[in-house]
């Protein structure tokens, strides 16, 4: 099993699949939150679903929105199992916190080549760790 | 403060609503708090064939916000229309566009305040020590050498989008030295908000112009970094890159951000004497205190009277812009914001950026040009 070791984030422990991009994140510029799925068609993950999924993507992008949609996406039950990404910004953070959403970024290597698309990953935000079950 | 209906959500509702019905003493911003557009405009509302949710859920935000003390002046430039920033003054911006302007071209303090991180300042009249309020984080890290001579708006916004798409991380701070035009508050308009928008860049110093670069040796710490050009031909294909294929057009937004009197003003003189293509739409997105003025002179007549539509208080991304585009038939987007092209792309438009009179001939002839 291996692990990684981020800066201490924000929510509650998670587990998923992972779903991995070396590209941005934007609730607003990137997704179809009705659907659950990516809509912008130069995003990498163009068409898939992040419902439940530990998003795993470079660097938070674009706007202020996600501080709020991150809440809505949880309560209808259309949200990723977690976000892991390179480089957070205050918007995510503040969205992450308002929405109880796990989210760890600052990884000492790239995040989006150390751990594999489909891996299965449990996250612990409180210590900022990332365990790959079965990498 | 943002606070659209599409953003907040009903999740977010019901917590403005919670704090709504606190007693009066204890939800009333103890600092001065105003918003950004809203998502709905009364008026435009039934012809952009909006869901059906988005009014009455527009009315409850509105109301939860009043109780609390907030002024809806519902625009994305306050920096134009309510109050300019000050120098070293400490502030909350929920709008990238307003924070990266107040950073960087008026050398106030703020951070990316999204959501309710915007309202507990505004209650509380605190604001976390981080980021953009600290010297440390506001020196230049990167150098970029402008090598061409922006003109129209939609350049302008170019090159913060070639420059912020450079950006790996929120303190990243891009220094652009050798523009030989000088800009005005529209221009810094642009580029702030395309550069913020493409990368998650909250503050930029132009040399020579923005208040904490008046020259290199000033913004960074030792010697300053290996300088990236940009070109002409930078320019080009980014423009380039948005057109490919793409000859008619459904409809022509001049919005994101909303715009200035100056701008409004701009844009009617070019249009005069033209009439919209109807098979065309053509809108343009306006803070309130502009709406009123530019009836008050005569602009929004004249912009009416060409089949120009001006929608008031909102900004095109921020109205359910998948779900008016699906029941208007829109799709082919022509914009001079550099900021728009980037966020409608997810919303199911295929956006072109041109520039202001290249979008003007689109919205007459139903072409590019």
């Amino acid at each position: 099993m291996r692990e990684l070791r981020g800066h201490p984030g924000i929510g509650p422990p998670a587990r998923g699949r992972a779903l991995v991009a070396r590209d941005g994140f934007s609730a607003r510029y990137d997704l179809d939150r009705e659907a659950g799925r990516f809509s912008r068609p130069a995003h990498r993950l163009y068409g898939q679903s992040y419902v439940g999924r530990v998003l795993v993507l470079d660097q938070a992008k674009g706007g202020v929105a996600s501080a709020w949609m991150l809440q809505e996406m949880v309560a209808c039950g259309r949200a990723p199992a977690a976000l892991l990404l390179n480089a957070a910004n205050p918007v995510l953070a503040q969205g992450a916190a308002l929405a109880g959403l796990p989210l760890i970024d600052r990884f000492p290597l790239d995040v989006t080549a150390a751990i594999p698309d489909g891996a299965l990953v449990e996250v612990e935000p409180l210590t900022g760790t990332v365990r790959l079950l079965d990498g | 403060l943002m606070a659209d209906g599409e953003a907040v959500g009903e999740a977010g509702l019901a917590l403005l609503e919670r704090l709504a019905a606190a007693p009066p003493e204890e939800r009333r911003v103890r600092v001065p708090t105003v918003t950004d557009p809203r998502g709905v405009d009364p008026a435009a509302c039934a012809w952009l064939r909006q869901p059906e949710l988005a009014p009455p859920r527009e009315a409850r935000i509105v109301r939860a916000l009043e109780a609390l003390g907030v002024l809806l002046t519902n625009t994305c430039v306050p920096y134009q229309v309510v109050a300019p920033p000050v120098a070293g003054e400490h502030l909350a911006m929920g709008d990238t566009g307003s924070a990266i302007y107040a950073n960087s071209v008026l050398g106030a303090r703020t951070n990316f305040e999204g959501g309710v991180a915007a309202l507990w300042a505004g209650l509380t009249g605190r604001v976390p020590r981080y980021g953009m309020h600290l010297d440390r984080h506001r020196r230049g890290t990167w150098l970029f050498e402008i090598d061409l001579e922006p003109g129209d708006w939609a350049e302008w916004g170019a090159i913060g989008a070639l420059v912020g798409r450079r950006m790996r991380n929120y303190l990243e701070v891009p220094v652009l030295t050798g523009l030989t035009v000088r800009p005005g508050s529209d221009e810094l308009k642009h580029l702030g908000a395309a550069l913020a928008s493409f990368g998650s860049t909250p503050l930029f110093h132009l040399v020579g112009t923005t208040p904490e670069a008046p020259d290199l040796a000033a913004v960074f710490d030792g010697p300053p970094p290996a300088a990236v050009r940009l070109g002409r031909a930078d320019l080009e294909e980014f423009f380039a890159g948005f057109r490919r294929g793409v000859d008619g057009v459904d409809l022509v937004v001049f919005a994101a951000p909303q715009l200035s009197l100056l701008e409004v003003e701009r844009i009617a003189g070019l249009l005069d004497g033209r009439r919209v293509d109807p098979a065309v739409a053509l809108l343009l997105a306006l803070p309130p205190a502009v709406a009123a003025e530019a009836r008050r002179l005569g602009l929004a007549g004249r912009l009416e009277g060409a089949g120009a539509r001006i929608l008031e208080g909102v900004c095109f991304y921020q109205m359910y812009a998948r779900e008016m585009g699906v029941a208007m038939g829109w799709r082919r987007l022509v914009t001079n914001s550099a900021k728009l092209v980037n966020i409608i792309q997810g919303y199911g438009y295929q956006p072109v950026l041109q520039p202001t009179e290249a979008c003007l001939e689109a919205a007459c002839t139903g072409r590019l040009p």
